[in-house]
């Protein structure tokens, strides 16, 4: 046991005990620990192992850089891999289990890939498995996979629900440390409405862990006051548990809230993440500093730990690192973590400070050790020592605990998302980012300032400067000008002649040799060395890695870290679960449902659905004693014929056209003429894309002088509304023409059949007679004596007589219940749209199957709709291209087996009859294909080559993936009624 | 692109509301204009780097047509005009 919970001190609630297991082990911690905090507490140093070596890991940071003390947190779909402990604040409940490791993580069998280092250096991807190619795939990979990795995901959907929002404020603070906290401060007293924004589940930063006097205050006091005149501000909102992970276009930012990750109850009334957008009109970025790792031997063991993170430990959780620690650093961090120690009465070993001229400041009890490192930490599972090299002797010195730091790196990820690159600055050694930039202002140690008051005084100052920008007159700031007291050392890089391995990526396992190596393979470029040795890219992204990987290649190229340069910094700056990705679409909310207003009608009358885009359209309706669908179809389609039959049409596309240039437009937008339809008739119309192929095909009818009802596919109905919109506002905005898109405010009922007429005449009130009310006739009509109003046309994709009623949405059911009514003595029957799809087939009308965006309307055989005295319409320019009117255009035929006991599908290929399959030999495909009841056989709708020219000819139709070969005939694609004398009834 | 997009009639507006329609600067020719100036308007697109003007619609928003002018590099938006006003300071 190598750490321990210290009786007294800390932030955490010793009356608020919670219960937790780890690896499946009873463990108890406090109210205010984190997960890590807690194993700590229970002296559970070692809690991984890592990547590649399965070398045993500690806990190394406090925080979101955290690269080994990954766990699995949940059970079922609850489970979480890859979460980092140092992060979880703990809860009653929660089960955690370690990674990477089999049997168990204190003996792993994987550590035996520690004794095949030498073939998993730098570049082992490329080297070791470049040959046979065949190995990488099935011997390799395996073994790579099953040896390598993290956690592993679950299988079991995620119970939980997220969700996502927007909000505006203007001032986002990011980062509720010193900095943030004053920014927030003093643009919450002159007024703005401010977000603070923070990670953590308690605001505060590096303030939760000081014990240093801020003036006369003590900062835990400074804290508790300034988080007291914040929350008495209504226009401050604090954000805790939330991350800010990216920084985008129009100083949009995204964040994370972690709303109910902190209990094992949750309510499943509520999210458990929150994704927000964040519209800032600016942002104060306070994201703080990361205390850099020293690269020495075995500075992986557990037990090993960053100084400012022990600190944090000690300070928040009263949690002691062990018995005797030494502090291995070359910054004062080192010395602020060897005094709170000594202050909590635990024993600093040695100061081991590898700057020649260590401070004379330092008052404690433990030997400072100035110009010395410690080049090699020992011990397997547990730190038991180091040895120390000063002055060219070795030292050994016994200790379980080591704390390390090699100063601090500006956390300026977010300020590096749109495009702005880090500058090394020799006087700060580090990476800095542009101050200032539009939107986003950088305060505080993300700024490069290093003492506690002068972060106060920067961010106080910082939000001062922004907010006469933002109309707020600029109120004191929060804290007086101080200045910045903090030395900046040369930064050591890497301790040389260190025995083991000196790890300068921990969760990739990249140590100090594989950086060497890929220098001296000429993989030294930053970019490259990253691919070469995968350092940083792992998923902390290099947090702690990135910088000392850039320090030790430019040692090795002979320049300066400036010279290196970085790689670049993209959102997410923490990783982030796809559940808050996701949000509410999920399930049956991934996509909108959308319903005809005759859906339960359909469904009443036994409907069988199909999902068509977004619509539940009915397919077919099948009867008592019916075994298949081509059953239910096949009567339906006869009985159409013979009798009558009543289909939702409600789903296809509707756009009111008003304006006095509305028919001007019409004839613009169409390729066939509409500007003198007359008033009560319907007509079919074509619309072109500019390039003269068919986009979309429908009736409009002209209500009124001004006034045209246009329909569309179903598909197509948003994509022509929009086309509509464009070309008026765009193309003619002099043209007065205005739409409404009414789909959902009609129910659209066909009626078609023989006996359609007599069954409709019992609900119009007009004379609906073949002379009254002819073919493509469109009229509003007066229903069940004058108790509805609706619009009724005569047109027909059946073939047969046909109508199609609208009537309010409301009213559809009720309406489709009376058609039912007054049809029953007829025979009428429902009918879906498979049984649609027969009868027009069955006449050679073609839909979206035939109309792909590769045919225009000759090749549809159209040509004669095509107005060639209209000046202008979409398409027309380009019609007349060459390859537009080339003979041997693929064109429209019907097509049928020659025994009609055969039948081929749609997609199959047409050869000439002995031709044999090749690109060369294919004369064209089935567009549409279906069985006739009618014609007792397969028969289908297809383009071919001089399609229109070779009606008898013989043909093969080739299905390769089915490997089926028909015997078939071109012919008419009309099969049924060719003189259209059912039309009329 | 940018995250917001401040429509004329609506005001500033998530990109999610809004579809892209392409290359704003290129006017239809008249119907006699002839194969080349149709072939152009119909297939050719400059990709410009830096400023750039394209066709926006507030698909679920005002429905309007705008003509959003933005530097493709920096995503920066210059300005947006309802598309049937673009006439007029074109
Ligand atoms: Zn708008």
């Amino acid at each position: 046991m190598s750490s321990f919970r210290l009786s007294k001190g800390g932030r955490i609630d010793r009356a608020k005990p919670l219960d937790f297991t780890f690896d499946g082990k009873p463990m108890q911690g406090f109210a205010g620990d984190t997960l890590a905090s807690a194993l700590l507490a229970n002296g559970r140093q070692l809690v991984g192992r890592s990547f590649k070596y399965h070398r045993p890991r500690g806990i190394l940071t406090a925080g979101a850089a955290e690269p080994n003390a990954l766990v699995t947190i949940g059970e079922g779909g609850r489970t979480e891999a890859n979460t980092r402990a140092t992060l979880v604040e703990l809860y009653s409940g929660l089960k955690a289990k370690s990674q990477n490791r089999w049997p168990s993580v204190d003996f792993d069998l994987g550590a035996v890939n520690s004794l095949l280092s030498p073939f998993l250096g730098a570049g082992f991807y490329y080297k070791t498995f470049m040959w046979p190619a065949a190995f990488w795939e099935k011997v390799y990979e395996p073994i790579i996979r099953k040896a390598a990795g993290l956690g592993r995901a679950t299988y079991e959907p995620d119970p939980d629900t997220y969700e996502k929002c927007w909000t505006h404020c203007d001032l986002l603070v990011i980062g509720a440390g010193p900095a943030g906290l004053a920014a927030a401060l003093t643009a919450g007293r002159a007024g703005a409405r401010v977000i603070l924004a923070d990670e953590g589940f308690e605001p505060g930063g590096s303030l939760l862990a000081e014990t240093a006097a801020i003036g006369e205050k003590a900062a835990a006091v400074l804290l508790e006051e300034t988080l007291a005149e914040l929350a008495s501000l209504a226009n401050v909102r604090i954000f805790s548990r939330t991350t800010v992970f990216g920084w985008y276009d129009g100083n949009v930012f995204g964040a994370v809230e972690s709303v109910q990750k902190n209990t094992a109850a949750i309510d499943p009334n509520r999210p458990v993440e929150r994704l927000w957008r964040l519209a800032a009109r600016h942002a104060i970025l306070a994201s703080g500093a990361e205390e850099r790792p020293l690269v020495f031997g075995g500075n992986d063991i557990p037990g090993v730990m960053m100084a400012g993170a022990m600190r944090s430990y000690l300070n928040r959780q009263a949690i002691a690192p062990g018995k005797r620690t030494v502090v291995f650093t070359n910054d004062e961090s080192g010395y602020r973590t060897a005094t709170d120690l000594e202050a909590a009465g635990l024993e600093v070993a040695a100061i081991v400070d590898s700057r020649v001229g260590a401070p004379s400041s330092w008052a404690g009890r433990a030997p400072v050790f100035p110009g010395a490192v410690v080049q090699d930490a020992k011990g397997g599972k547990a730190l038991t020592g180091v040895t120390m090299i000063k002055g060219g002797a070795l030292e050994t010195i016994k200790a379980d605990a080591l704390a390390m730091s090699g100063g601090w790196s500006p956390i300026i990820h977010l300020a590096c998302h749109r495009g702005a690159r880090p500058v090394w600055s020799d006087a700060k050694a580090a990476f800095v980012a542009p101050q200032t930039q539009d939107g986003l202002t950088i305060a505080g140690s993300a700024a490069g300032v290093g003492a506690l008051e002068a972060c106060l005084a920067d961010g106080a100052e910082k939000a001062g400067n922004v907010l006469p920008s933002l109309g707020f007159s600029s109120a004191a700031a929060a804290f007086t000008p101080a200045v910045d007291t903090a030395t900046v050392a040369k930064p050591l890089w890497c301790v040389r002649g260190a025995k083991g391995k000196a790890f300068v990526d921990y969760q990739n396992d990249v140590h100090l040799k594989d950086l060497r190596l890929a220098v001296s393979e000429g993989y030294g470029h930053v970019e490259l060395a990253k691919r070469y040795t995968t350092n940083g890219m792992a998923t902390d992204q290099g947090k702690l890695s990135n910088v000392n990987a850039i320090g030790i290649l430019a040692e090795a190229r002979k320049v300066s870290p400036a010279d290196v340069g970085t790689t670049t910094f993209r959102p997410f700056y923490t990783p982030l679960s796809f559940g808050a990705l996701t949000g509410a679409s999920k399930g049956k909310h991934f996509q909108p449902v959308r319903k005809s207003p005759l859906h339960d009608w359909a469904r009443k009358n036994g409907a069988v659905f199909v999902e068509t885009g977004l619509w539940y359209r009915s397919s077919w309706f099948p009867k008592a004693g019916e075994t298949t669908w081509r059953d239910s179809v096949d009567r339906e389609v006869l009985n159409v014929r013979k009798n009558a039959g009543i289909c939702d049409v409600s789903t296809l596309g509707k756009i009111e056209i008003f304006g006095k240039d509305a028919a001007e437009f019409l004839n613009r937008i169409y390729c066939n003429a509409f500007l003198k339809l007359p008033v009560g008739k319907a007509r079919y119309g074509l619309m072109l894309r500019e390039d003269g192929m068919i986009y979309d095909d429908g009736t409009t009818s002209r209500l009124s002088e001004n006034h045209f009802f246009m329909t569309t596919t179903t598909a197509y109905a948003a994509g022509v509304m929009n086309h509509l919109e464009f070309c008026a506002q765009a193309l003619w905005p002099d043209l007065d023409v205005q739409f409404a898109s009414s789909t959902d405010q009609w129910a659209q009922i066909a009626v078609a059949g023989p006996k359609s007429r007599t069954i409709l005449q019992a609900l119009v009130d007009e004379d609906i007679c073949e002379v009254a009310f002819p073919f493509l006739g469109a009229k509003e009509v007066s229903l069940f004596g004058g108790k509805l109003t609706g619009r009724l046309f005569r047109i027909s994709f059946s073939g047969e007589l046909a109508y199609e009623l609208a009537v309010p949405a409301g009213y559809g059911e009720a309406v489709a219940d009376a058609i039912m009514q007054a049809g029953s003595p007829h025979g009428i029957c429902p009918y879906g749209v498979e049984a649609l799809g027969v009868m027009r087939i069955e006449k050679g009308h073609v839909t979206h199957s035939e109309i792909n965006g590769t045919v225009t309307p000759a090749d549809l055989g159209f040509a004669k709709m095509v107005s060639t005295t209209k000046p202008d319409f979409i398409g027309k320019a380009m019609l007349s291209r060459d390859g537009m009117v080339a003979q041997d255009r693929l064109s429209l035929v019907g097509v049928k087996p020659l025994d009609p006991a055969t039948t081929f599908r749609t997609g199959s290929h047409i050869l000439s009859e002995a031709a044999t399959p090749s690109l060369e030999n294919d004369q064209g495909y089935v567009t549409s294909s279906c069985f006739s009841p009618n014609l007792g056989s397969t028969i289908g709708l297809a383009l071919v080559k001089h399609g229109p020219k070779r009606h008898g000819e013989q043909v093969t139709v080739w299905n390769d993936l089915k490997n089926e070969y028909t015997k078939a005939v071109l012919c008419s694609p009309v099969f049924f009624d060719p003189e259209n004398e059912k039309l009329h009834g | 692109m940018a995250s917001l997009i401040a429509c004329p009639h609506c005001g500033p507006r998530p990109k999610e509301e809004f579809t892209v329609k392409g290359d704003a600067a290129i006017a239809r020719p008249a119907a006699d204009a002839g194969e080349d100036a149709w072939y152009a308007y119909v297939y050719l697109r400059d990709n410009p780097r830096g400023r750039h003007k394209e066709y926006w619609h507030h698909t679920s928003g005002c429905r309007r047509w705008l003509v959003v002018e933005r530097d493709t590099v920096t995503h920066v938006v210059y300005a947006v005009l309802d598309a049937s006003a673009q006439g007029e300071t074109a």
